[in-house]
């Protein structure tokens, strides 16, 4: 299968520290792969660098053949990748409905069929509808991880970095996210999933890598990474 | 009764400039958080070229000739600070660069102009006065003020409820964000700065006929306009019109009841602001204090 998204020697950081020290990492077409590790291990930063918002000091970032590294978010966006941030970040004076809107972009290339579009969006999460009016900041906290993936699906995207989807949400809200990925996930979609929550994780993905102190340390598929408990113990300090 | 008609009305005209002037302070500052202290530098260049086309009075179209001039001229400066200040990477440089700026263009019109106070005349037509609630009462102010509604339902309509102004907005809450969407921040922070340094030298044109021109004003003008941004809030269109209809109410009402201490009431209002909420009377959502 083919690569969409292959990283090569991508070293980043903050200010001339050294966060990103290396890091090779591969996504092919229609797979979606888990991203785990620590806190701080650099999870963040990696996403932030594949998506133009970080610039890296160096390394190679190809999304289906095109050099991205360096280039800006607004450019990388345009080449079809897509970004559902840690903490969410929807915009709290917007109201739902402006929050899509102005993601709002059509697919590249020809017309494609099943494109993502504000109705359909809706179609997926009724809830959304409901609170169409509301502004960003008068969500509850799945609302707001709902719109922020609704929003980087109507941008169309090739690729979609998800960061941490999961994060402060109760149990059942996670499992209303899980479940809208697994749709995704059913529509081909190929994506990077940050998780913590490794049921969630190995829920979803195909594959899996673990980064540590900046670079991966271990790249599997979801199955041999579960079967071997001692090394997710090791990597992760978890059972 | 009626001379504090007179002041509010003042200060209604006052309040008007004022939100022009402070509109794009405060989304450009909101936007990359840095202030532009060429800011009323650029309103004294509109004030100049009201000097220049309409001092001595003048028909309405040589005034709207002016008006015009002035618009391109600020949305010129604003491009170019922008463009300017983009390129750096820190804020404080970034402000430095605004603030050499300031002073360059605040020389070049004293050469150009002299160093003397210049009264400007208002256009002919509309120079007389009319009678209001027993009070005779300048018909240009009424204009000012006219000008302040239609400027800020405008304002209104163009940020609150475009699509042009979700992308600002969204801009000044969360800037990396809005580029990951595959917007080019830059080309909207260029159009903001530019039309805000635009509206600022339009207020300068509006403004002569009241407060004239004269070397010092662009400090005046600035610091007044900072107050404005300060107490409504950082970044948002409502806290720049409410805070410009405080700032101007306070000065008006204050130099009528008080002029000894007009000056300070102002600053006493800000402080009492500061003190009350410190994110201002209507900050932007989703941006915290950050000064
Ligand atoms: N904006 C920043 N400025 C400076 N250092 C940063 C910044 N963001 C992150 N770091 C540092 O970079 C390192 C990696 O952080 P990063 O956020 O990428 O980790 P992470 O793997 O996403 O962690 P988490 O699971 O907690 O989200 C940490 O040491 C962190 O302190
Ligand atoms: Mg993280």
């Amino acid at each position: 299968m083919t690569d969409l998204l292959t990283v090569r020697g991508l070293r980043g950081g903050y200010a001339g520290t050294t966060v990103l020290d290396g890091v090779d990492f591969t996504v092919p077409a229609g797979t979606l792969v888990a991203l785990l590790g620590r806190n701080g291990a650099g999870k963040t930063t990696f996403v932030h660098a594949v998506m133009g918002m970080l610039k890296p000091y160096a390394g190679s970032i190809r999304i289906g053949g095109d050099e991205l590294a360096g280039a800006p978010a607004h450019i990388v966006a345009r080449n079809g990748v897509a970004i559902v941030p840690q903490g969410r970040r929807v915009f709290a004076p917007l109201t739902v409905e402006e929050n899509l809107r102005i993601a709002a972009r059509r697919p590249a290339g020809a017309q494609a069929p099943n494109a993502w579009t504000a109705t359909r969006i809706y179609e997926l999460m009724p809830r959304l509808a409901e609170r169409r009016t509301h502004r960003g900041d008068q969500l509850s906290g799945g609302e707001q991880q709902m719109l922020a993936i609704g929003r980087a699906l109507l941008q169309n995207p090739r690729l979609l970095l998800l960061d941490e989807p999961s994060d402060g949400l109760a149990p059942t809200v996670v499992d209303q996210v899980a479940e809208l990925l697994e749709t995704l996930r059913g529509e081909g979609i190929t994506a990077v999933l940050v998780e913590q929550d490794l049921h969630l994780a190995f829920r979803l993905a195909d594959e899996v890598a673990v980064m540590q102190k900046g670079r991966i340390v271990h790249r599997g598929t979801t199955a041999d990474f579960r079967r071997d408990r001692g090394r997710a113990h090791t990597l992760l300090g978890v059972g | 009764m009626a001379t504090y008609l007179v002041s509010m009305l003042n200060g209604l005209a006052m309040g008007s400039l004022l939100f022009a002037i402070a509109l794009g302070l405060s989304l450009v500052f909101g936007m990359m958080d840095v202030l532009n202290l060429a800011h009323g530098a650029v309103y004294l260049v509109g004030a100049y070229v009201a000097v220049a086309l309409v001092a001595d009075g003048g028909g309405l179209a040589v005034f709207v000739l002016a008006v015009l001039a002035a618009a391109a001229a600020g949305a010129v400066l604003g491009g170019g600070l922008a463009a300017l200040t983009r390129a750096i990477p820190h804020h404080l440089d970034q402000a430095l660069l605004t603030l050499g700026v300031a002073l360059t263009v605040a020389e070049l019109l004293s050469v150009a102009f002299g160093n003397e106070v210049h009264s400007i005349a208002a256009p002919a037509a509309v120079a007389g006065s009319v009678t209001v609630a027993g009070e005779t009462y300048p018909v240009y102010r009424l204009l000012v003020i006219g000008f302040g509604m239609v400027l800020a339902v405008a304002v209104y309509v163009l940020v609150e409820r475009s699509q042009l102004g979700s992308v600002i907005r969204a801009t000044v809450a969360d800037r990396p964000m809005v580029s990951a969407l595959g917007i080019n921040t830059g080309r909207v922070l260029v159009g903001v700065f530019g039309a805000g340094a635009a509206l600022a030298a339009v207020a300068g044109v509006l403004a002569g006929p009241i407060l004239g021109a004269q070397p010092g004003l662009d400090e005046r003008v600035l610091l007044l306009a900072l107050v404005v941004v300060v107490i409504g809030g950082l970044g948002s269109v409502r806290g720049a019109l409410l805070g410009a209809l405080v700032i101007g109410q306070v000065q008006a009402v204050g130099a009528a009841l008080v002029p000894e201490y007009a000056s300070f009431l102002i600053f006493a209002a800000m402080a009492l602001v500061l003190l009350l909420r410190p994110a201002g009377l209507l900050p932007a959502a989703g941006t915290a204090v950050r000064v």
